[in-house]
């Protein structure tokens, strides 16, 4: 309850500035209307008007609450102006990428961990490849997988992969690098195999480094397949309505599918938050 | 039988090579431990006790001299699975069950499920710990996690045990206590110890032969063959015989500590 209070009343001074916002972005467009009409606006009226305009330039919460109602509660899954059509579609691609981004970073991980020559030579190509700008590439991957006749929604994945293997592999670098000398030694006087002590002793070892690593990739691995609908001539997706919003004005469907994007992330990445508690917890490292 | 040579360190040294120069960390060491001695080895720190453990068990290796464990190189003894080590800190995996890490080793060596089984009931009752089989580590206090730690290195079939200052970190009735258990687990096995302390009642109440040594470089400057029956009651710390024993070892130190 005392946690609560603070958190609502940010909640509030945030959703206040919202309104307020709105009404100074929106009001020179409800002026020209009333001027070409020839009428004045009182306060009520202008008010009224900036929160209730078809194309805004900042839609407010009610807005975008009831263009979600509409598009998600009232619309057929099936259909094309479903939201949760949409965010499903972003959330197939979003998890393939996530699955196989989380494989290569694990793969690439266990490589650099035990091998020297993989260590010096593969590592500054994985920071290397978090310089480029993911919109450059992102059209090009498309475009190119087109070309050799694989398009849906596997490019789209490769693209949240590019994005979400990264903090996949500079995590599990360190787990499975944490386990402590007296515990290497340990494994030695045992004369344990190097395949022993990896399934023994760093892969558990692991377990919150690689928590951690997933959470942050499942919000890039999200990113990336927005960033992945945008080129494919916005055809479906959350990425492809931020897309056709963007084009016809529909700011209040921009926002909404925003608010989609940030609620689909939030409950993806406190899924695995939920997974890394009862894990940890079951394995006496929490 | 008894004179039976298990470990035989001949001038053995041990440099380190640091950004700071050279650390003689051992120097012409010799020394010899016999089949079903229990060998304790003080020094104040530094002194290379760590070290010359560590030699003997290949994880490290010597700069000069030799050394054999079980008549073979250390770094054989070690791939025959001759000794077990018990570390300051007992180092249980948290996610495993207590049984679970008494039978680590035994999965890594290859012994068959049944075998596991009969083996981690046993340690677990020589370390007074039946019963704790299903219990994870959170859930037993320092001296018991040390207790399982010690089972675990008791497990498979080493017949020498190497043990760097297993009860450093605990208090001196729960150190008493395990003194006494490892005592009565040593008559028990017949294994060789080597136990490094830094405690004179400690080495004087275990042993049968206490190497005092001392640093800079670290070597050994006394070897002495405890008078004192095998059997031990704690009270036997109040003997005269013991009390000399701890003269002398007490002396030792303080000779090795004059001349730097
Ligand atoms: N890996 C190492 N590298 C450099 N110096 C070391 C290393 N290990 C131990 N030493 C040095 O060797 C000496 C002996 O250390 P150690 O055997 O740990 O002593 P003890 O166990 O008797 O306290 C110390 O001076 C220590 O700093
Ligand atoms: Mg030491």
């Amino acid at each position: 309850m005392r946690n609560l209070l603070p958190v609502l009343t940010v909640v509030a001074a945030i959703i206040a500035l919202w309104y307020g916002a709105a009404i100074m972005l929106n009001s020179t467009w409800a002026q020209d209307k009333a001027t070409r009409a020839g009428t004045t606006l009182s306060m009520t009226e202008l008010i009224t008007d900036t929160w209730s305009q078809k194309k805004p330039k900042l839609p407010v919460p009610h807005q975008v609450a009831a263009e979600i109602w509409q598009t998600t509660v009232e619309k057929k899954i099936t259909s094309k102006r479903s939201l949760i059509y949409h965010a499903g579609i972003t959330f197939s691609s979003t998890m393939l990428g996530f699955v196989m981004g989380t494989a290569l970073g694990i793969a690439l991980a266990i490589g650099i961990v035990f091998n020297r020559t993989m260590d010096m030579s593969v590592m500054p190509w994985v920071i290397a490849s978090q310089t480029i700008p993911i919109l450059a590439i992102a059209p090009m991957i498309i475009v190119v997988l087109n070309a050799v006749g694989i398009s849906g929604l596997l490019p789209k994945a490769m693209i949240s992969m590019y994005l979400s293997f990264f903090p996949v592999v500079v995590g599990m670098v360190k787990g499975l690098r944490s386990p402590s000398h007296m515990q290497l030694d340990q494994m030695r006087t045992w004369h344990a195999s190097a395949s022993q002590t990896f399934w023994r002793l760093r892969l558990p070892s692991s377990m919150p480094y690689l928590f951690t690593s997933l959470k942050v990739a499942m919000a890039a691995s999200l990113v990336g397949a927005i960033v992945g609908e945008l080129p494919t001539g916005a055809v479906a997706g959350l990425g492809a309505r931020l897309l056709a919003g963007s084009y016809y004005g529909q700011t209040i469907q921009i926002w909404s599918a925003l608010v989609m994007a940030a609620a689909l992330a939030a409950g993806l990445v406190s899924i695995i938050g939920l997974v890394q508690r009862l894990t940890l917890k079951r394995m006496g490292m929490a | 039988m008894n004179d039976q040579p298990v470990v035989t360190a001949e001038n053995l040294s041990l440099t380190f090579e640091t950004s700071d120069g050279p650390v003689h960390a051992l120097k012409d060491v010799n020394l010899e431990v016999h089949k079903g001695d229990f060998v304790s080895f003080i020094g104040p720190s530094g002194c290379g006790k760590t070290t010359f453990l560590r030699v003997m068990a290949d994880l490290e290796q010597q700069t000069a001299g030799t050394i054999t464990v079980n008549g073979v190189s250390p770094e054989e003894a070690r791939k025959s699975r001759a000794y077990g080590y018990v570390f300051q800190a007992a180092g249980l995996y948290p996610w495993r069950t207590i049984g679970g890490n008494i039978r680590l080793p035994l999965e890594i060596m290859g012994y068959d499920k049944a075998d596991q089984d009969q083996r981690v009931k046993r340690v677990l009752e020589l370390v007074d710990l039946a019963g704790f089989e299903k219990k994870f580590p959170w859930q037993l206090s320092g001296g018991m996690q040390q207790r399982a730690s010690i089972a675990r290195a008791l497990a498979f079939d080493a017949d020498i045990l190497l043990m760097d200052e297993p009860f450093g970190a605990l208090d001196e009735i729960v150190r008493d206590h395990l003194n006494e258990q490892l005592l009565s687990l040593w008559d028990k096995t017949h294994k060789t110890i080597c136990f490094v302390t830094h405690s004179i009642p400690e080495a004087v109440y275990l042993s049968t032969k206490i190497v005092v040594m001392s640093p800079r470089p670290g070597r050994i400057t006394d070897v002495i063959d405890s008078p004192l029956p095998r059997e031990r009651p704690l009270e036997i710390r109040d003997t005269p015989e013991f009390i000399e024993i701890a003269h002398r070892v007490r002396d030792g130190l303080r000779a090795g500590h004059g001349d730097d």
